[in-house]
């Protein structure tokens, strides 16, 4: 390929940049647009004839005409390595607490870094040997990162069957040190190094085979994991208007899912809220592994002020590093806050190519961008037979909270659960304010489904009922429906409701979602009888009262028993009074 | 230095399109019409044509008038001088006192490395207890009003001008009344709080295209005081009025709108400046507290929609008082644990007494039959919306929680409350 292929800006319109070249153009690769000192990176997007259209990642003032465009030839990669977890990067891969140690306060134009750090050393343990024959996804040995053996893998690009030549000793290597060399079938050789590059957009296939999504991933939010659980590889969205707590329920996620790696993308929202997690989580400690929580999250942040191209390839860095640890057999949970913000990234940037507008002026290729996204996630069988998972949950803002606009329909049609937030469960501070009657999962749930079957049923009679008494009046609802009704909201109360601020609530194990599940399956089962709606309330009321107080007791604790009795001691009473009414 | 083009070839809108050489992207130039001269900023290059925005607008200007470019983007001067005065959207002052060019600072710039903020956790008091008790406002928030046209929202605002614990305050003004900028004049100097204020003002008779510098100069400065170490609070009233001006010059511009007519970028566009909203890891920090007028009510009309993803929570005005329920300080809880023991047990039992208040009041207007407890919640309701809810309430947030005691009290038995029994032991008046 030309290398050193130059070009000159001969027209700008926000960070659309049009640049004249002499020769080949590549579509999406890597260019820099040269300002005095400055470098700006950007990505070509369209080639028309002798012109390459390019989206510019980052402010273009100042930028003339007759500028000089320098292109590279290579798509927008990432560098895979060890070193990423802990890390905070911006949506290209630049780590930003050294960008914030050389610049300061803001996010100087056209500072870049390389993403990991080149010349820490790593403690390399070979796996292949001399003379073995390897294929691109396959092992070459390990050096330890945090929690993991961070695998070191024959470079996904690589085609064919190759040869090991020579592999480096157990020792200490730096990124730039290669320590191994393969040989192809036709003689030539290369050199392979601890870290790899990958172009972002494209997904990394160096597996054996996709498998179907078969094992739930536990989140420790009851609601999801009983009613509409996520499995380990699948997909799964989070609409909600602003304010119904979608990032509350992604933040809480990403601390308590029995996941391996977390990586949290997070794409144009508040700044404050990513500040939030990279401040809290290097002190907070996960129970799994008692390290903290940084130790096994990557954080990807472009916020809302940073600039909109980098908004929109934030989603695809963060992908692509988590393919790269699915690679190592790991279970990896991408979390991305907000689809609707890349959506609306890509819309900008179709405006600005004068392109034929779709609905609400969002791109006609908008869906297909939304579901080879979505289809990046999945679980998947190695090489070496182990398997893998990537997961992928994102949030969508729908403008105006209303779920028909394009995002979330788009986004709807791909993934295999939707958990609706509304703004009625939220305003009622019924949290997580997702909304059981309109949301749904295809995957397997953590309780058997019979149980999760009849939870739906009592939630849809009880709404049923309480729709019908904002017209009649409790007065002319009938005894038994006022009980159903009852019935409903005391399992929403106490099961699908959970307390964020409650330290044993906050995680509910699946063990004890089984559990707690079962013994109030017993209850939704049996038919009380009451002499009047106000004595059914009081027994209901009471009932919520005691089981709340059971979730907030660590499972299995001397507390946790004596509350059960308690419970167990309060239905007993109805029960004998019910017989003695019946006796009577 | 500076070349002088005379070559205009289009004029629409208020962009012009100029035939020039060595022009940079947003750099401004100044336009020498028979009507006096105007700043303009560059906003599209393409070959030799230059599209530049014009600040007071392309009214009388001829395709003989001349253009020079300044070679600079759009700065505006900061420092201790600019306290006390008045100047609008392109930085030209509006009162009597000099023209300023010290401490040049350029607006609009880069955005903040997340790494160098802070997690906000300094209340700013502001003597409302719908604000300090139920929804408090915390040092480097971003929080709008939403409104309907007519809501005293400016009165809110300066109001929490006065009261609020800040160094700096900077009212940036867009599409403003006359008489609401003589207002803020005059309510801030009656209460000694002129000499630590900025006005950036954009009145309705004004040109459009300096609505949009408003947030940005006014930022702008704000961030250079944040730097230097103050505490700055940004009021911007109506930024519907500046979502309104992107919507107009895009449309001139020809770019295809999204929704209802706004800007595809219009979410960007807004978090650029409420981003600007910060606590600096070793500085100052800046509080942004905006009005959005909500057209026809509608929360889900673009600007309020777009907004409230953005911001940290939202004030809602609605008949004269802050709504409790629709309000929302999404980072009260970094400070709430903090002031009082009883504090967030007064927020959270009195709103879910006042929504048991509503449900009641539904009731009667059904014609439900009314019992014992249903006239206890009429008489707390009607004394929480006059001792706590009204904007003539103004005591510290001490008194505002002894206050609520006091109502409970006049209302309920310590039962009735659910309030735990140890903080009854202490609070509860004998």
């Amino acid at each position: 390929m030309p290398k050193d292929r130059t070009g000159r800006v001969v027209k700008i319109t926000g960070n659309m940049v049009t640049a004249h070249v002499d020769g080949v153009i590549i579509q999406n690769e890597v260019a820099f647009v040269q300002h005095g000192a400055e470098a700006l990176k950007a990505e070509v997007i369209r080639v028309r004839a002798d012109k390459a259209e390019m989206q510019v990642y980052e402010n273009t003032s100042g930028l003339q005409i007759g500028d000089e465009v320098v292109f590279t030839g290579e798509l927008l990669s990432v560098e895979l390595g060890p070193g990423m977890l802990g890390q905070i990067f911006d949506g290209l891969q630049n780590p930003l607490p050294p960008l914030a140690a050389q610049h300061g306060f803001f996010l100087k134009r056209g500072a870049y870094l390389t993403a990991l750090a080149q010349d820490v050393e790593w403690e390399f343990t070979p796996l292949a040997k001399k003379g073995d024959t390897v294929r691109a996804g396959d092992i070459l040995g390990s050096v330890p990162e945090k929690i993991f053996k961070h695998c070191i893998m024959v470079p996904f690009g690589l085609q064919g069957i190759r040869e090991v030549v020579s592999i480096a000793g157990l020792g200490r290597y730096n990124l730039k040190k290669p320590i191994a060399r393969l040989r192809d079938s036709s003689g030539k050789e290369e050199d392979v190094y601890l870290k790899q590059n990958w172009p972002v957009k494209i997904a990394i296939r160096a597996y054996a085979e996709k498998l179907k999504p078969h094992q739930p991933l536990v989140t420790k939010m009851r609601l999801i994991d009983s009613l509409f659980p996520v499995a380990l590889g699948g997909t799964y969205c989070v609409p909600g208007p602003f304010g119904a707590g979608k990032t509350v329920l992604q933040q809480l996620i990403s601390r308590h899912a029995d996941a391996d790696v977390v990586i949290i993308a997070a794409c144009g929202e508040r700044a404050g809220e990513v500040v939030e997690t990279l401040k809290t989580f290097p002190e907070l400690i996960d129970p799994r592994t008692h390290k903290p929580l940084s130790d096994r999250t990557v954080i990807i942040c472009n916020t809302s002020s940073m600039p909109v191209a980098a908004r929109e390839s934030s989603v695809y860095t963060a992908v692509t590093i988590a393919e790269y640890y699915r690679q190592m057999g790991l279970q990896v949970l991408l979390l991305a806050d907000s689809t609707s913000r890349w959506a609306q990234a890509m819309r900008e940037m179709s405006g600005r190519l004068e392109e034929i507008p779709g609905e609400e002026a969002f791109p006609a290729y908008l869906e297909s961008r939304i579901a080879s996204f979505y289809e990046r996630a999945g679980a998947v069988r190695l090489n070496d037979g182990s398997t893998g998972s990537v997961t992928i949950g994102g949030t969508v803002s729908p403008a105006g909270g209303n779920f028909e606009e394009p995002v979330t329909q788009a986004t709807l049609k791909v993934v295999g659960a939707f958990h609706g937030l509304s703004r009625e469960r939220s305003d009622a501070r019924r949290y997580p304010a997702i909304d059981p009657l309109i949301s749904w999962s295809k995957y397997p749930s953590v309780i058997p489904e019979r149980y999760r079957v009849r939870g739906h049923a009592m939630l849809k009679k009880s709404r049923d009922v309480s729709q019908m008494m904002k017209v009649i009046g409790e007065e002319g609802t009938s005894l038994a429906d006022y009980v159903d009704y009852l019935k409903g909201e005391y399992f929403d109360f106490v099961y699908l409701q959970q307390n964020a601020f409650d330290p044993v609530d906050e995680s509910c194990s699946a063990e004890r979602q089984q559990y707690v599940f079962a013994f109030i399956y017993d209850i939704m089962e049996e038919e009380f009888r009451f002499q009047s709606k106000e004595e059914a309330l009081r027994f209901f009321q009471q009932l919520r009262q005691l089981t709340r107080g059971w979730n907030s007791s660590v499972f299995k604790s001397p507390e946790f028993s004596k509350i059960e009795q308690e419970i167990a001691l309060l239905l007993e009473q109805k029960r004998s009074t019910n017989k003695e009414t019946s006796n009577a | 230095m500076h070349k002088i083009y005379t070559h205009i070839v289009q004029i629409a809108g208020d962009v012009i399109t100029v035939e020039a050489d060595g022009v940079g992207y947003n750099e401004i130039a100044e336009i020498s019409a028979s009507r006096g001269t105007s700043l303009a900023q560059v906003i599209r290059l393409d070959g030799r044509r230059v599209s530049l925005q014009v600040f007071a607008g392309s009214k009388g200007v001829s395709t003989g008038d001349k253009v020079r470019f300044l070679g600079h983007p759009m700065r505006v001067a900061s420092g201790d001088d600019l306290l006390g005065r008045i100047f609008n959207g392109s930085g030209i002052p509006l009162d009597k006192g000099p023209v300023l060019a010290d401490n040049l600072v350029e607006s609009g710039g880069p955005p903040v490395n997340p790494v160098k903020r802070v997690i906000p956790n300094k209340m700013i008091r502001t003597g409302i207890p719908m604000i300090d008790v139920f929804n408090s406002l915390v040092e480097s928030q971003k929080l709008p009003i939403f409104s309907i046209a007519g809501e005293p929202y400016n009165e809110l605002l300066a109001r929490i001008a006065i009261q609020a614990e800040v160094d700096i305050i900077i009212l940036g003004g867009m599409g403003l009344k006359h008489d609401d900028y003589l207002f803020f004049r005059d309510t801030l100097d009656q209460h000694g709080a002129l000499a630590r204020s900025i006005f950036f003002m954009h009145t309705a008779a004004d040109p459009t295209v300096e609505c949009l510098l408003v947030p940005d100069i006014s930022l702008a400065v704000a961030e250079h005081f944040a730097l230097n170490g103050k505490r700055v609070l940004v009021l911007l009233t109506d930024m519907t009025n500046f979502a309104d001006a992107l919507k107009e010059i895009s449309i001139t511009m020809e770019q295809v709108p999204s929704n209802r007519g706004y800007p595809g970028d219009l979410y960007s566009q807004l978090a650029a400046r409420y981003e600007k909203a910060v606590d600096f890891d070793t500085a100052g920090s800046i509080t942004i507290l905006a009005v959005t007028t909500m057209p026809g009510d509608d929360v889900t009309h673009p600007v309020p929609d777009n907004t409230g993803y953005i911001t940290e929570g939202q004030f809602y005005l609605k008949g004269g008082v802050i709504e409790p329920f629709g309000s929302l300080s999404r980072l009260k809880q970094q400070v709430n644990g903090k002031t009082r023991p009883d504090h967030r047990t007064i927020m959270d039992t009195m709103i879910q007494l006042f929504a048991s208040y509503r449900e009641t009041l539904e009731k009667q207007a059904m014609g439900f039959q009314m019992s014992a407890w249903d006239k206890k919640l009429l008489n707390y309701g009607g004394l929480f919306e006059r001792e706590m809810m009204s904007l003539k309430v103004n005591v510290s947030l001490e008194k505002a929680l002894d206050k609520g005691w006091e109502i409970l009290h006049a209302c309920f038995s310590p039962e009735e409350t659910g309030i735990k029994p140890a903080l009854i032991e202490q609070y509860w008046p004998k």
